[in-house]
């Protein structure tokens, strides 16, 4: 029932992962894309900024996973990537109500998921309890997943 | 250099570096880059009970996103302290000033607003609504569309998946209601 890619067969070098953390949580501060003036300006139309580090990121994340499949590469263990399957590429209600949600809680809070666990790690104390009430809002969603439409 | 890594960086280069992210993961582990699913796996690892979506090897499936978001904590203390901008007021629009100053806002300085984001501030209604609520509907949100702004907005468009699509229409939506029509009445 795990959504959640495919895992690799034998345990991975987490280290890798964690430093990869720290250059995204300095980037998600740099970048001010953890700011909540930054949140305001975008739901404004006021500035580029946000639209141009998200629209930065999806064409050079595109860019790289055409190259992956074009080339056919393995990964570094030797194993054929899993992409995103038919299931997963398939829009439904989850998507539409699911993310509705989601960005009614990022208008008010200004901080999406990364930025939240980046700004805690700043020094921003409160910012561990929007941690702790997104996990409350990851825990009741799993509670109601069973009577909630898909 | 620095002096120039203290300066806030361009969206031009924050943005393509945040792609980058997106085909190595999938080239180093065969994982899809997205944040949100460390909130999964955090109610996994402490509060399972009988939950069924919490019912899995999180330490097999989740254990390399936890690492992920443990540097993200890292990262922020090295941008946020030691990386820290010589000036510290976000530039945004004088457009968005205007707005926030006529919503209420007087502190501009930090990434978020001291009149809005502070343990005092958690008491009041309006920062009750930002920091607790918002928080649980991202939480709450992310998990039901399976993803947040790095696994639909950037991962999930640059894999071109029409699921993804429609899940940032749904952050839009969400996002515009609460910017123009629910923050002005919380002040």
């Amino acid at each position: 029932m795990s959504e959640l890619p495919k895992q690799a067969e034998r345990p991975e070098p987490l280290a890798v992962y964690f430093v990869l953390g720290i250059v995204l949580g300095i980037i998600f501060i740099k970048s001010e894309v953890a700011s909540w003036f930054r949140i305001q300006e975008m739901f404004r139309f006021q500035a580029v900024h946000m639209y141009g580090v998200i629209g930065g990121a999806v064409g050079v994340g595109a860019l790289g996973v055409a190259l992956l499949k074009r080339l056919g590469v393995r990964t570094i263990r030797g194993e054929p990537i899993a992409f995103p399957d038919a299931t997963e590429r398939r829009p439904g209600i989850r998507h539409a109500a699911g993310g509705t949600i989601f960005g009614l809680g990022w208008g008010l809070l200004g901080a999406c998921p990364g930025p939240i666990y980046a700004l805690a790690g700043s020094g921003l104390a409160v910012m561990l309890v929007a941690l702790l009430a997104a996990v409350a809002g990851a825990w009741v969603y799993g509670l109601l997943r069973p009577s909630l439409p898909h | 250099m620095l002096e120039l890594l203290r300066q806030p960086w361009p969206w031009y280069v924050a943005g393509p570096l945040i792609g980058l992210v997106v085909p190595f993961v999938f080239w180093y582990g065969s994982r899809k880059w997205g944040v949100s699913q460390s909130l999964q796996h955090l109610c996994a690892a402490t509060l399972p009970r009988k939950i069924e979506y919490f019912r899995y090897d999180w330490r097999k499936d989740g254990s390399w996103n936890l690492a992920m978001v443990g540097g993200v904590v890292v990262g922020g203390f090295v941008g946020g302290r030691i990386l820290s901008s010589p000036d510290d007021v976000v530039a945004i629009s004088e457009a968005t000033r205007t707005d926030l100053t006529r919503l209420g806002v007087t502190d501009f300085s930090g990434m978020v607003s001291s009149d809005l984001f502070s343990f005092e501030e958690l008491l009041t209604p309006t920062g009750f609504v930002l920091i607790v609520v918002g928080g649980f509907l991202v939480g709450f949100g992310a998990r039901y569309a399976n993803g947040c702004t790095s696994g639909h907005a950037i991962s999930g468009l640059a894999t071109l998946q029409p699921s993804s699509l429609l899940a940032v229409m749904g952050f839009f939506a969400g996002g515009l209601v609460s910017v123009h029509f629910l923050l002005p009445l919380l002040f």
